[in-house]
This record gives C-alpha cells, structure tokens and sequence, in this order.
C-alpha cells in the first residue's frame, strides 16, 4: 500500500485479495490502468455528455426573476390575516399568537369590537418581519384560524420600516 | 510600406491574443457551468457576451493592497513578469501562411526560453508577498515548472529530429499534408508535450502553485485589483501560447491538411484553419481542467520525472534510429 493511486498500487480493485469476488488487473489491462490515460478519457467522456446535456437546457438552474421556483406544499412564506364572511378581520385579539411567538415579532394592540359577535379586535396588529423566523407557530396558536403563512417569499423591501407589517398590509397579503 | 506592415501585423495579432483573454475566460466559466449541468453567466449582453466587460472594469475599479512588509518593488513587478513573457512568446508563433510577428530561425527556443521566463513572475510575487501561502506557491510552482520543462524539452527534441528545423515557420510548413502532422508522426511527443503545457500553465489537473484547498490562492494570495488581474491575463496569454505551440507543432499548424494554393485568399483560409484549431485546443485545455482532480505534489513529481522524462528520452532515441535508417534508405 506504499505504492500511490495513479499508478494503481493502492487502488481498492487492485488490491482485492483473492476471493473477496473484486477481479484483479493483469497483464494489459494492469498496464492500461497504470497508463491512466484510458481512465482520463473516461472522465472526458463523461463530462462531455454533461456539458452537451446542458446545452439541451437539462440545467439545475432556475433562472429565477424569470422563472418562479414552485414552492412546495405548506411552504411558510409571509403572513396574512384572513377575512370572515362579512369582510371584517377574523382576528379577536387574543394575544395567543404574540405568546407564542418565539422571535417576539407580533406586537397586538386590542380595541372594543364594534360587532355584537366578539368582545376585541385588534387596534394594531403589527409584525417585525425581520425578526420573524417564519416558524408558524402563530398559525398553529391561533384560535379562530385568523392568521397564516402563505407562500410569498420573494418581497424586497429598501427600508427597515417597510419591514414592519401593519394590520392592513397584513390583511391585504 | 514594409514598416506599415510590420506594425499593422505585430498590431492585429496582439490585439487578437489580447482579445481572446476575455472570452476565453467567458468561455471557461460558461463550459464549467455546462458541465456541471449549470447555466453560466448570461444576463450581461446577449448570451453573457459581455460578461468579461464586466469583470475587467470590475477588476479595474478594485482597490489595489499591497500587503505592509512586502515588498513593493518585487511585488509590483511580478504579475507584469508573469504576463510579459508569456505575450513576447506568441510573436514567434505562426498564425496563418507567412504571418508571424517575427519569423525567427530559433523560433521553437525561443518560445520555451521566453515561456519558462514565466516562473519568474510567479515565484517573485510569492516570496514579495511575506505570506508563508504565496511563498508556497511561488516555490512549487517554480518546482513544477522546471520539472515539466524538462519533459518538454526532451518531447520537443524528437519533433526537432523529424522534421529538421527550429523554425516554427518551417516546422508548420512542413505539415501541409495531413498524414503529415506530427501528431501521427510523432504521437508519444505529441502525449508528452500537451501534458507538461498543462503543468507548465499551472492549469489543473497540475494547478498546484495556487492550490485552493491548501495555499488559499498560491502565488496570488495578497493580491487584488489590476495585479491579480495582470496574473490572471499572463495566465490565459501563456495557455493561448501553449495551445498556439501544440497547434504549430503538430496540429499541422495554419494548414487545413492539404496544401495551400497561393494567393490571399488562401492566407486567410490558413489564418482561420490556425484559429479553429487554436480553439478546439483551448476547448480541451478547459474540458480537461473541469474534469480532472488536482494531483498530490508527490504524485506531480513522480510522474514529471519516472514518467514523462524517460518517456521523453526513450522517444528520442526511437527517432534517432528511425530518422537515420530512413536517410540510409533514402540516400541509398
């Protein structure tokens, strides 16, 4: 094993012992592997089927502002507050949300509802998107299926502020 | 008038080398990317045609560091040494039917002298870094390279024997035929002399001098902005030259494998024959650095001097005794 690879001294089908059911080289073929040009060739080979493959766009590639990735289901993106029936926000206030919250992006401020269906609702319902971690726990906290992840993931903003979500952007998500 | 036309051929040829750089760079990054089934640069310009635009004027506008106790007089000289020899050495190389920039009667001497001035620039501007990883660099890659000269020396001498001449003019004239190229005249040279290029360019599978994973950049390490980018250019200079020397050699040179009738339009024909070669070489220069590993220093040495050299000189003989016993047969 003292011997290196490119001359096939250490390589593990070379060295197979009798047996082990790995054929060992000889003669012409011990000769051609020790040559290593056949092996290059191989590679060349190989890379080349690569590269013409490629240019029949069988690329990895996404080329994204063009194309959009397809995220896939329960993918958790932004956040929306959802709607009832009658338009109103779904939300009522209870805090459960900004509880569990382990990043404490969610700052709520509860008002008097002025429906006769619910006690509060929230004056302020703010989220620090760039202290979330988009973990969706708020999702799961939340009681009356207020608030969600969607699928947005690909929104610029140029100033911290505009990272601060209010109600009515996140309602509009 | 003859003045005019020497400087308006030393100015086309150069101005063509120094142009090939940056698509040849294109090219590397846009066939790596292929290979490994990746897109590659193609937003700036049409298809990233001006992509290499981009990168120089970036290179340009890039703040120049030259590290405290370097030093600056050595350290500002190397990436010119390593880019000058490599652009004197094409002047020699015969880019089409009688259009060289100097048609020297050493030619092919002249080509390796001015190539192996390289190792110069490299080694200068790893030891003027103060960086123990440049100055590994600088030492391996002066290790390598005259390791591999060595080899392609003794590869060229039996390509010498054939055909009778140092003069690259001639020794691509003499090609004309296609069963006349050296690469079947000569195949072992042919073998030995495009592997030692690839060592002698510090290209991979050979790139040990700027060996990422080990010396972080090589020679290269403290560089930044125009140097770096004069070393990157010496670079691709000197794999053009190399390519430009397997073609001369024993591609058959600007010939398209039969002979050429006189009359200009046959010189242009011959000038585009030389360049479709020239660029299939660089194509496998690039398929080949994106296919290989790097070599372990050992495994370097050990094939440049208990493979290539004895290959190379058990060569020479086999000419020598066939080249005498054709004369004998000849002159009989």
């Amino acid at each position: 094993m003292t011997t290196n690879s490119w001359d096939g001294g250490s390589d593990p089908r070379t060295t197979a012992t009798a047996g082990s059911g790995v054929e060992r080289r000889t003669g012409v073929r011990k000769w051609l592997f020790r040559l290593y040009l056949p092996s290059i060739f191989k590679g060349l080979f190989n890379t080349f089927l690569h590269l013409i493959k490629a240019r029949g766009h069988k690329t990895f590639t996404i080329q994204y502002p063009e194309v959009q990735r397809q995220v896939r289901k329960g993918y958790r993106g932004e956040h929306r507050l959802k709607k009832d029936a009658l338009g109103r926000e779904k939300c009522v206030a209870c805090f459960m949300c900004q509880t569990v919250c382990p990043a404490n992006c969610i700052r709520i401020v509860a008002e008097e509802a002025p429906w006769p269906d619910r006690d509060k609702r929230p004056k302020i319902f703010e989220i620090d998107m760039l202290r979330c971690i988009y973990c969706g726990m708020c999702e799961e906290a939340c009681p009356c299926d207020a608030i969600e992840l969607t699928e947005k993931f690909n929104v610029v903003s140029t100033t911290r502020a505009e990272k601060i979500y209010n109600k009515e952007k996140l309602l509009s998500n | 008038m003859d003045l005019l036309w020497d400087a308006v051929r030393v100015l086309a040829i150069f101005a063509g080398v120094m142009n090939l750089v940056p698509f040849l760079v294109l090219a590397e990054r846009r066939i790596s990317a292929w290979i490994q089934n990746r897109v590659g640069p193609n937003r700036v310009g049409p298809g990233g045609l001006l992509q290499p635009v981009a990168d120089v004027v970036k290179l340009l506008f890039k703040e120049e560091i030259i590290p405290a106790r370097a030093d600056k007089v050595l350290y500002s000289l190397g990436p010119l040494l390593a880019f000058a020899p490599a652009a004197i050495a094409f002047s020699v190389i015969p880019v089409g039917r009688g259009l060289q920039i100097a048609d020297m009667s050493v030619g092919l001497l002249f080509v390796i002298t001015a190539t192996s001035l390289a190792v110069y620039g490299i080694s200068f501007g790893g030891w003027a870094s103060n960086n123990k990883f440049s100055l590994l660099g600088g030492l391996r890659s002066s290790a390598q390279i005259i390791s591999y000269e060595i080899a392609m020396g003794l590869s060229l001498i039996s390509v010498i024997m054939t055909m009778g001449t140092v003069s690259l003019s001639e020794i691509a004239s003499g090609q004309s035929n296609f069963f006349a190229w050296n690469i079947f005249r000569q195949p072992l040279a042919f073998v030995i002399f495009f592997i030692a290029a690839f060592a002698e360019n510090n290209r991979l599978p050979f790139d040990l001098p700027e060996c990422e994973p080990e010396l972080v950049g090589g020679y290269h390490t403290e560089y930044s902005g125009m140097k770096f980018g004069m070393y990157f250019l010496g670079e691709y200079v000197a794999m053009i030259v190399m390519s430009g020397m397997v073609v001369t050699l024993f591609l058959g040179g600007w010939s398209p494998g039969f002979p050429l009738p006189d009359g200009h339009l046959w010189t242009a024909v011959s000038v585009l024959t030389f360049a479709a070669k020239l660029g299939l070489v660089l194509f496998f220069y690039i398929w080949v650095r994106w296919t290989l590993p790097r070599f372990r220093y050992d495994q370097l040495m050990k094939l440049g001097w208990k493979g290539l050299v004895p290959l190379a000189m058990a060569n020479i003989v086999a000419t020598g005794v066939v080249v005498t016993l054709w004369d004998a047969v000849r002159t009989r």
